[in-house]
């Protein structure tokens, strides 16, 4: 395949014209290139890297807890250190690796599928990959500074917010981690917002840009309505606890209901902030390895674009038990069910586009179809939960826990493999295994069913989440032993990843520039590109660039398909 | 170039809206409560006459920076700088004046965060927008070290962009203070409810 020059007007909106060169690890291997870096693929590696580490400490947690669930009256420890390791494991995967993970796909994918050479402001781009690093080791320092935090990763006040309620300082080391990740986060989202929307490509409209930029546009609009709700909160839970003033004391007339309603009013736009680019990542590779364009972009687009608004107004549905009285929830009810409907149709788009496809069986693609399924039973749940009956049954039961795993790991996690696998040989060069990744693929399913199927079952039964142990009742003992065991086999899925990464990178295969033979942008550049990311960039007439050329008789825009060039 | 500035900080600013809501909903929660009756609070303590003479520097600070762009958008360094200097004194005016009413709560009415829910929800509320405008200052005295140490750099109107960026920044702060003003204090002068209902 061959790129052929494009002529490109005076001051096409492509190129930030470099004065230097930029730091970049090909040119020299010292540490010093990686932390001078304001290279937007490099600072990407760096938030995968980083979030690798932080998934193992996360995964490392979630086995100790069950391990201390795999038999009733267990003591592997004790009630005091469950309680660190359930408020670890959740701060930690949802603040320091879903979150950043996203974001660091995000800051190395959306300058290359949108024709840029760097993104809107490189060295700011640096300036929050550093700040999230920090905060990220400033909450786990909390574990040498006087013990972890413990009160939950949603921290309810006055538990978090009355210093004598807590056993440690943990809580602070908590807020004061968490808003300063949290302003990475911001700084990442307002330039991958102006990135996008002032650097694409000349004819790469947003009608034509690839979904994963549509979900990557949509997720930094909603952490800059999210985020700054939950630092205003971590701000008076510190002014609580510090201050000891009175936000959420109820003997000094504080009311703790008004931090659940501030913080769900960010944290269930988060829910969507956590599962958005991962939307993007299936509706790039699914039709890839359908060979067919994606079925219903605008419909995905556009359902996206309700569910930012919804999501903004559903955040009581994490309430239904602390008693906002009849009419709110049923208000919430509704708004929560009627969310259902654009997740649906994107769940309906992804199955369509597979119809009548050359289906090919890759790993990313095999990821991305257990994405489907998982993430289907993780929403139906979810629609279960919005009916304020069901909830206050099942609330706080291992069900929810049992909903929101299949969601964020069954769902997200699943993605972001795909992900990985996908684009893994345009980041490094080298394929990654696709033996080893079947192995991959295989025992993470059976894993992560065999771990949270079972929950949902415990829930029923009523067994309660975030208490250490349980007594032995009929079938808890066999269910929790499932759990477990399903547990250890999916952290030898996740060691088997680590070790296809490992191995890989020194003895995989060249990847060449297109290895899936994909359609976007990204795809036309060297892999790994270099430090200009483009020598030329393909004409975009469409939403498949690659596509149309390779086909000069069959352009999707001589169909009419490819999106509006204005 | 001058786009990418404006459009980054226009989101920024947007994005710093939902924090200052939270925080100015907390406190209209909180303003009315029962709690506060008796001890130091928004009805008794706060001396609205001062504040509205320096809220008033913050306000024609807006209008003097607004200037300050048009001078520096026409080439007028000189004039530029002067409006500069006017817009970081009438802010630092204002800090001045946030400084002596805390020290005012503070000695005399002794209200601490820790007092009572209007201690707490005031100084969060007001501590952070001073926050902002501090923040605001710095780069603003950074600009007029700019204007001295790099005066080619804006020659004839060039960075325009970059300078209207830091422009919003400070409207936004001052945008903050038009709400926080007469919620904070004008809507005191209503009164609490306690005092009606005869509690």
């Amino acid at each position: 395949m061959s790129v052929t020059p494009t002529t490109r007007p005076e001051k096409a909106p492509l190129v930030p014209d470099l004065r230097e060169p930029l730091p970049w690890l090909y040119k020299d291997d010292g540490l010093i290139s990686w932390i001078g870096s304001t290279d937007h693929k490099q600072i990407g590696i760096m938030y995968i890297l980083t979030t690798l580490v932080f998934f193992l400490m996360g995964g490392l947690e979630a086995l100790i807890m069950r391990l201390q669930l795999g038999a009733p009256d267990n003591h592997v420890v004790s009630p005091q250190a469950y309680d660190q390791l359930f408020t670890m494991h959740g701060t930690t995967m949802i603040f320091l690796v879903i979150m950043p993970l996203l974001i660091g796909f995000a800051l190395y994918f959306v300058p290359l599928m949108i024709g840029a050479n760097d993104i809107a402001y490189p060295r700011f781009n640096a300036l929050g990959y550093w700040v999230f690093l920090f905060g990220g080791l400033l909450l786990y320092a909390s574990f040498i500074g006087g013990g972890a935090p413990d009160a939950g990763w949603f921290a309810y006040a006055p538990l978090s917010s009355n210093v004598k309620f807590t056993s440690n300082l943990g809580m602070s080391y908590w807020g004061v981690g968490l808003l300063t990740t949290g302003i990475g986060t911001l700084g990442a989202a307002v330039n991958l917002l102006v990135t996008i929307l002032t650097m694409r490509a000349p004819g790469l409209t947003m009608r034509r840009v690839p979904l994963f930029v549509w979900m990557v546009f949509i997720n930094s609009i909603l952490l800059l309505v999210a985020i700054p709700a939950l630092n205003a909160t971590i701000a008076m839970v510190l002014f609580d606890r510090l201050l000891h003033a009175h936000f959420f004391d109820a003997a000094a007339g504080g009311q703790p209901l008004l931090y659940q309603h501030a913080f769900w009013s960010f944290g269930h736009p988060e829910v969507y902030i956590m599962i958005f680019p991962a939307w993007g990542m299936i509706s790039e590779i699914i039709p890839v390895f359908t060979r067919r364009p994606i079925f219903g972009y605008a419909a995905i687009a556009a359902a996206s674009v309700a569910i930012v608004f919804l999501s903004s107004v559903v955040w009581g549905h994490h309430m239904f038990t602390a008693g906002m009285g009849h009419p709110l929830d049923v208000v919430f009810t509704i708004s929560s069910m009627l969310i259902a409907v654009p997740t649906g149709i994107k769940v309906f788009n992804w199955t369509a586009t597979t119809w009548g496809g050359t289906i090919q069986f890759t790993t990313p693609m095999l990821f991305s179809l257990a994405f489907l399924v998982q993430f289907t039973i993780g929403g139906l749940t979810g629609v279960m939960f919005a009916a304020f009956p069901v909830d206050w049954q099942m609330e706080d039961s291992y069900f929810v826990v049992a909903h929101f795993h299949y969601v964020l790991f069954g769902g997200t996690a699943f993605a972001l493999w795909a992900g990985t696998y996908y684009w893994f040989p345009k980041i490094t060069g080298k394929m990654l295994s696709e033996k080893i990744g079947r192995w991959h693929f295989w025992l993470a399913v059976v894993g992560f069913n065999l771990t949270f199927m079972v929950q949902h079952i415990l829930g029923f039964m009523g067994m309660p989440r975030r208490i250490e142990t349980y007594p032995d009742l009929p079938y808890w003992h066999l269910l929790n032993l499932i759990s477990t065991v399903g547990s250890f086999v999916l952290g030898i899925a996740v060691l088997v990843f680590v070790w296809n990464i490992w191995t890989s990178l020194r003895n995989g295969e060249p990847a060449g520039n297109n290895p899936w033979k994909a359609w976007t942008l990204e795809w036309a550049t060297t892999s790994p590109p270099g430090v200009h990311n483009f020598e030329q960039v393909p004409p975009v007439h469409g939403r498949r660039p690659l596509w149309d050329l390779s086909h000069p008789d069959n352009q999707d825009w001589q169909h009419g398909q490819g999106g509006k060039g204005i | 170039m001058s786009n990418k500035s404006i459009l980054g900080m226009t989101i920024f600013v947007a994005s710093e809206t939902v924090f200052f809501t939270v925080l100015i909903l907390a406190f209209v929660f909180y303003r009315d409560s029962l709690a506060n009756k008796g001890l130091p609070n928004n009805f008794n303590s706060l001396d609205i006459g001062v504040t509205a003479i320096f809220s008033v520097c913050l306000y024609v600070s807006s209008l003097t920076n607004w200037l300050a762009g048009r001078s520096h958008r026409r080439g007028d360094i000189k004039m530029w700088r002067s409006w500069l200097v006017l817009t970081i004194l009438l802010g630092a005016a204002f800090i001045y004046g946030e400084a002596t009413e805390y020290h005012h709560l503070v000695s005399v009415d002794k209200l601490v965060p820790n007092t009572n829910l209007f201690g707490t929800s005031f100084y969060i509320l007001t501590g952070f927008h001073g926050f902002h405008v501090t923040m605001g200052l710095i780069v603003l005295t950074i600009l007029l070290v700019l204007t001295f140490t790099s005066t080619n750099t804006f020659k004839g109107g060039a960075r325009a962009g970059a300078v209207e960026a830091i422009s919003i920044y400070w409207h936004f702060v001052d945008a903050v203070w038009v709400v926080i003003f007469p919620t904070v204090y004008l809507w005191s002068l209503a009164g609490p409810s306690w005092a009606a209902t005869g509690h």
